[in-house]
């Protein structure tokens, strides 16, 4: 999908954290994230910026909504992986609408088993959290679900996540 | 020897909750993230401010939090307390804070070698004499500096609340326990520095 002229799944997400006044994005880097890295990177509104690991992006997002302004973590699935401590005992104990944004791998085509293996971990931690999280899978689907997500984060004062499925971004493709 | 190893093995050993004290003391709009275990306890202890957060779990984040405040108030200047055993599990935020520069930003950290809430085992760091200023320094924090007795620490920290960071303080301590525990009510305790800090009215 990278690439088509108008209409794309990370112009569709910038656009709506920009309607939503998420101005900070911290990220551990992901291949397929990288369009929507570089559109924010691109962008005054945006603060972005990578960080050395996905629990260091939570603590800052968090720190930043504390603060008074909202935030967005972009990681990829094996990166999730390393948050339930933090996302227990600070998003969640603490109330934070810390909202979470996973390029999904390790489905649809993965050709790394570390890969297919972490990513069985990913909704069962979501769901033993609580935390409210849905796949995005179609782009007529992503503006819906990314903008309603960031507002019942925000009104429930509740750390959510948007899983963003092969389906919806090509995901990584098998090595040639 | 570098000059920071000299430092570190000059560095006098002091006391965690009297140095917090002479801090808060100096104190007036700042916010303050309180890291896990002693050392928010000891800030707890110091007297209780609206501008403080008292972390409850997240072990390291410390710094990353005290950078998100910092990044979201840029007028404020936030200080992260964290402990040794805290911030060697997190060390790459030394790096992220570097990159940021965030002037209005102050990290300090309490180093006792130990990790002094889960029995007093000896840190990795410790055993291997490793100096966490020359870590800070060599990861691009340039005001970086142990603080060799309590004269120096509250001169350093003046230094750092008046002029442009980031700062990077350590201080050699002892293994005395907190005096206090602080209360556990995470809700509430985000609520009220919120409302300290000017984002909830």
């Amino acid at each position: 999908m990278d690439g088509t002229p108008s209409v794309t799944w990370h112009g569709i997400v910038a656009a709506t954290l920009r309607q939503n006044d998420v101005r900070l994005v911290t990220y551990v880097p992901d291949r397929v994230l990288t369009p929507l890295i570089a559109a924010v990177e691109a962008d005054p509104f945006f603060t972005a910026f990578p960080t050395t690991r996905e629990e260091e992006a939570v603590g800052i997002v968090t720190g930043a909504w504390m603060g008074g302004m909202r935030g967005i973590v972009l990681m990829q699935t094996s990166g999730f992986a390393t948050l339930p401590n933090a996302l227990a005992s600070l998003a969640c104990a603490c109330q934070i609408p810390l909202v979470m944004m996973v390029s999904e791998r390790g489905t649809l085509g993965e050709f790394n088993l570390g890969q297919a293996m972490v990513c069985r971990t990913m909704r069962p931690v979501l769901d033993a959290l609580g935390i409210e999280h849905h796949t995005i899978t179609r782009l007529d689907e992503t503006e819906f679900i990314v903008d309603r997500t960031i507002r019942q984060a925000v009104a429930t004062q509740a750390p959510a996540c948007l899983i963003l499925s092969p389906l919806l971004t090509g995901g990584k493709r098998f090595p040639a | 020897m570098s000059p920071a190893m000299d430092a570190l093995h000059n560095a006098q050993v002091m006391n965690r909750a009297a140095l917090t004290r002479r801090l808060v003391a100096k104190l007036t709009d700042q916010a303050v993230i309180g890291g896990i275990g002693n050392t928010n306890f000891d800030l707890w202890a110091a007297g209780r401010r609206p501008e403080n957060f008292y972390m409850l779990g997240s072990m390291g984040l410390a710094v990353p939090i005290a950078l998100g405040v910092a990044i979201a108030q840029p007028k404020r200047t936030v200080i992260a307390l964290e402990g040794d055993g805290s911030l060697l599990m997190q060390l790459g935020c030394l790096s992220t804070v570097a990159a940021r520069g965030p002037r209005n930003l102050v990290i300090v950290v309490w180093d006792n070698g130990i990790y002094q809430i889960t029995g007093g085992q000896r840190t990795p760091a410790a055993a291997a004499r490793t100096d966490l200023v020359a870590i800070a320094r060599a990861s691009g924090i340039a005001e970086s500096h142990w603080a060799a007795d309590e004269a120096e620490f509250e001169a350093l920290a003046e230094r750092a609340l008046g002029a442009p960071g980031p700062w990077f303080i350590a201080a050699r301590i002892d293994d005395k326990p907190a005096v206090t525990q602080t209360e556990r009510d995470p809700v509430r305790i985000r609520d009220a520095f919120m409302r300290g800090i000017g984002s909830r009215g």
